[in-house]
């Protein structure tokens, strides 16, 4: 039987502490809707997100409503477009991320992800096509995302496709240019991509998952705080204690929904990722968590500690929560997106470089960073090969979102909107990279990658 | 994890709004009228304003959940009060393992 004090508790993490789900993902394999006719592989297309996506909105939303539980996001993520792309006879790629576009506006979803191509050890036909139609594809459309996979721990740093994205982002600043170059907010480059995660704009179906399935992102920095709030001044033993704890009931929540959902749908569930995902919005942030363990500001020194410590309780609870975990599962550091981030970076206190080191420890990556708009392709390529290889060397997921934005400088800021946010421009190094970048090549996978 | 419907089915409902004489009769009443039985209650005053969360038991209950759930907004709205009804299954998932 269920006690008052527990059904308070619950209560106040939705009402104050801003406990939600933060995304219900469908993830949909577009494997048969390969042809070499295009036209005919994007009616495919169509035909295929419309029909297994036609209930997602209703079905979470009336969970939602019994339930009680904020479900904020329903999106959809797709086989990576490249394997489509490369089928065709034709050059004209942009045409898949418009269609994925048109379907979801649809079916009625505020994302879909999949636009990707993963070239950690070489191009395809397809993958080639794709990444050059990025700069096309993200700015001719409005909630298609993209990643592109370019290091693995198994196969290395593909350099060539590392130096090409630092091109890529610049184009695609450029072509957004009078939108704050949002379009590079759409476009993730990964190291060591998971085929399910839920979150974006990384979101895609790989290859070896279900026809369709339900993947759920939980999220809760603000119920984390909140418990933290109550062991003020005691060992680290009781902070980690307190995190798991609560990671534990928030994940139940995320697990509930997964299950639920995929019932109704009639679809296999897949996995619960645990991360931790903040919104620009007060009382549910990631570095106010940090700065509850003590820190004066976000990024000061000790703030790679407390991450880790963070990242770890997050999966220790949550996994014991869920029978299915997959995902990111940590703690997210999106700049523009979590409130306290934004304060650390407006006092001086949270650089790229500290931001770089944060990332060794947490889930994903350099996430949406605004640099100014002149860094030049080397230099965010540089950016990208330095994440790519503590993400490889580490054996974990490592990301770039980075928006060079085109007119501003260190000191401006700027406004993404929405979930998205916003953010002060943060500097990078003065000193070039370019002969670095133009080696090319690949860098070898690590030793330790040889574990059969 | 205990599943929604059937035996145990078990709801929370949330009251909160400016406190006066009868909003838990009120409310009650409602809820016999529904056929739905009240297991716990427990009711304050925090500054004028009244808060009570009820766990309920929906064996016995004429319609459905959604039926419920409607009918307990429109008797908010009658009362002037927030009244928020929702399955407890959330509740169970977080603290019983």
């Amino acid at each position: 039987m269920l006690s008052m004090n527990n059904i308070q508790e619950t209560l106040q993490m939705f009402q104050d502490n801003k406990l939600d789900i933060r995304t219900v993902t469908m993830g949909i394999s577009l494997m048969d809707c390969i042809d070499s006719d295009i036209e005919r592989s994007v009616e495919k297309v169509y035909k295929k997100i419309t029909e297994k996506a036609k209930n997602l909105i209703a079905v979470v939303e009336a969970i939602e409503a019994e339930y009680g539980i904020p479900i904020i996001h329903k999106r959809i993520s797709v086989t990576p477009i490249a394997l489509l792309a490369g089928a065709t006879e034709s050059d004209e790629t942009f045409k898949f991320a418009q269609v994925l576009d048109r379907a979801a506006k649809e079916v009625g979803v505020n994302f879909i992800g999949g636009y990707s191509a993963l070239v950690q050890k070489g191009f395809t036909k397809g993958d080639t096509r794709l990444i050059k139609s990025l700069p096309v594809a993200l700015s001719t459309t409005d909630i298609v995302c993209s990643s592109v996979n370019v290091a693995s721990t198994k196969a290395g740093m593909n350099m060539d496709a590392i130096k090409q994205m630092g091109q890529i982002i610049k184009e695609i600043a450029h072509l957004t240019a009078d939108s704050n170059s949002i379009g590079c907010a759409k476009l993730v480059v990964f190291s060591n991509a998971v085929e399910d995660n839920p979150f974006m704009a990384g979101a895609f179906h790989g290859v070896g998952e279900a026809d369709v399935a339900i993947n759920v992102g939980i999220s809760g920095p603000g119920v984390v705080k909140a418990a933290l709030e109550k062991v003020q001044g005691l060992p680290f033993d009781d902070v980690a204690d307190t995190i798991k704890k609560a990671a534990f009931k928030i994940t139940r929540v995320g697990e509930l929904v997964a299950k639920e959902a995929a019932s109704r749908l009639g679809v296999p569930y897949g996995i619960v990722d645990l991360s931790l995902a903040p919104t620009p919005e007060v009382g549910d942030s990631v570095a106010r968590i940090l700065e509850e363990m003590g820190l004066e500001v976000c990024g000061t020194h000790g703030t790679t500690a407390a991450l880790a410590l963070l990242n770890d309780a997050v999966k220790k609870g949550g996994a014991m929560a869920s029978s299915h975990v997959g995902g990111l599962s940590g703690a997210f550091i999106p700049v523009s997106e979590d409130e306290g981030m934004i304060e650390a970076v407006r006092k001086g206190a949270l650089s790229l470089d500290k931001l770089e080191a944060m990332t060794c420890v947490c889930s994903v990556g350099l996430d949406m960073i605004a640099v100014p708009g002149d860094t030049s392709a080397e230099t965010l390529s540089a950016i990208i090969a330095d994440e790519a290889a503590i993400g490889m060397i580490n054996t974990k997921t490592t990301a770039v979102r980075i928006i060079p934005v085109e007119g501003k400088g260190v000191g401006d800021e700027v406004t993404f909107g929405g979930l998205l946010g916003e953010a002060p421009i943060i500097a990078v190094n003065p000193f070039g990279s370019s002969l670095f970048i133009n080696r090319g090549g690949r860098i070898p996978a690590p030793i330790h990658s040889l574990r059969n | 994890m205990e599943r929604s419907g059937g035996i145990g089915m078990k709801a929370v409902i949330n009251v909160v709004g400016k406190d006066r004489i009868g909003i838990i009769a009120d409310v009650a009443m409602a809820l016999k009228v529904a056929h739905v039985n009240i297991d716990d209650i427990n009711q304050t005053i925090m500054q004028g304003v009244f808060t009570m969360t009820m766990l309920v038991d929906l064996n016995q209950m004429n319609g459905s959940f959604e039926a419920l759930q409607r009918i307990m907004t429109e008797c908010g709205e009658k009362l002037e009060l927030s009244i928020k009804v929702q399955r407890a299954d959330v509740f169970t998932a977080m603290h019983q393992v």
